[in-house]
């Protein structure tokens, strides 16, 4: 895959854009789940998957071919997540109490403002019990969760992907799966 | 949890994700065997470990919503446009060069023909006569030399030895006048230009 990319690249350097649209398609359901499982909302997961692929060609020229073009994509999306994340905040999990509410937090937020019945609420699928329990983790740990376990990528990768030292990675997903265990033990 | 081993929980704790990473040797891995079959609370805490990942596993893969290709190559035109220019300026620099060379001459030859459009001038000999904008060559007189006249007519009754030009006006010939030269009306801001090109050209070889 990697050598089909490169040819496709230089055909992009010489500005034909059909051959971008190649790279889109064979990258783009990788990185719209990165920006999926980071953001947990797909209005959001589409605006930053194609972010990414714009932000990609009009840098393309700072792409070094002698690495791995998946890092360097995805280095991208995850950047552009990470940004969102932190645009966003003060965060709003789920089970965080709201200031001056006392016992009031965002489960009975979610339950009174949508009205859903307390059961819809129970029954969620086990799916959005976990994507919840991913998405309740603090940014860096959601990071290098969702690279490790949804992308199945290499701690070596992860670690040039995100530009931290490898040691860094292992100790955040370490970190990561003791906060996931946490939420997701009782299943 | 572990609360006798409370000592060794961290350790065996550590040992767990490095298992998990794949990173253990094989020494370690017997020490958390042996770990795991003797103590309860590690044993289900490293349980629980599997199980969550195995959970964030079981995740069914989601693929990026349709039309999505077309929608990022979409948005990127006006990107292409500016490269494609600046390629085209790499592959062509002489053409380029001579464009902007001509682009600047035209600028400056229009900006200087907008700055003359009102005013009425004329090339000065004693014998011319002037009459509101008309540049009157008399009965009877000769004129020894070209004449231009810019945003005014010109009526010849006498002689002309020479070119008769005028820009932005007209000429009127007397059935007795006379031009022994060539006569040209030049109305166009591109003939002006040429005018002025044809001037400094013959300038150059004069």
């Amino acid at each position: 895959m990697e050598l089909i990319v490169q040819r496709r690249i230089k055909q992009v350097l010489k500005g034909d854009q059909n051959a971008f649209g190649e790279i889109v398609e064979l990258y783009k359901d990788k990185v719209y789940q990165i920006c999926f499982r980071m953001l947990w909302d797909r209005h959001e997961a589409e605006d930053a998957a194609q972010e990414t692929f714009i932000k990609a060609f009009v840098n393309i020229h700072t792409y070094d071919p002698e690495k791995k073009f998946a890092t360097w994509l995805y280095r991208i999306a995850t950047n552009l997540c990470i940004d969102r994340i932190r645009k966003k905040k003060p965060d709003y999990h789920l089970d965080a109490e709201i200031a001056g509410t006392e016992g009031l937090n965002m489960y009975s937020q979610v339950a009174s403002t949508e009205e859903l019945p307390e059961e819809a609420v129970e029954n969620l699928e086990l799916q959005e019990v976990i994507q919840s329990a991913i998405f309740n983790l603090p940014e860096k740990y959601r990071s290098v969760i969702v690279l490790k376990y949804i992308e199945e990528l290499q701690l070596q990768e992860i670690a040039d992907i995100l530009e931290l030292p490898l040691g860094t990675v292992k100790t955040r997903i370490h970190r990561g799966r003791e906060a996931l265990r946490k939420y997701l033990r009782n299943m | 949890m572990c609360e006798i081993m409370a000592s060794c929980q961290k350790e065996i704790v550590r040992l767990m994700h490095n298992y998990l990473d794949g990173e253990l040797f094989s020494g370690e891995q017997q020490k958390l065997k042996a770990h795991l079959q003797t103590c309860n609370d590690c044993r289900q805490h490293f349980l629980e470990l599997k199980k969550t990942i195995a959970l964030v596993q079981s995740m069914s893969h989601i693929g990026a919503p349709e039309r999505f290709t077309e929608e990022v190559l979409f948005a990127l035109p006006k990107e292409t446009r500016v490269i494609g220019i600046q390629r085209w300026i790499r592959r062509h620099p002489f053409f380029t060069a001579a464009s902007l060379f001509l682009a600047l001459m035209t600028g400056g030859l229009l900006s200087t023909w907008q700055q003359e459009a009102n005013h009425f001038a004329f090339t000065k000999y004693n014998n011319l006569q002037v009459e509101n904008d008309t540049v009157v060559v008399p009965a009877g007189e000769q004129v020894k030399g070209d004449i231009v006249v810019e945003n005014g007519d010109i009526r010849v009754e006498g002689e002309v030895q020479g070119d008769v030009t005028v820009i932005n006006g007209e000429q009127y010939m007397a059935s007795a006048g006379r031009v022994t030269g060539e006569i040209e009306e030049i109305d166009e801001a591109f003939g002006w230009i040429w005018f002025k090109l044809k001037k400094a050209v013959t300038g150059v070889f004069d």
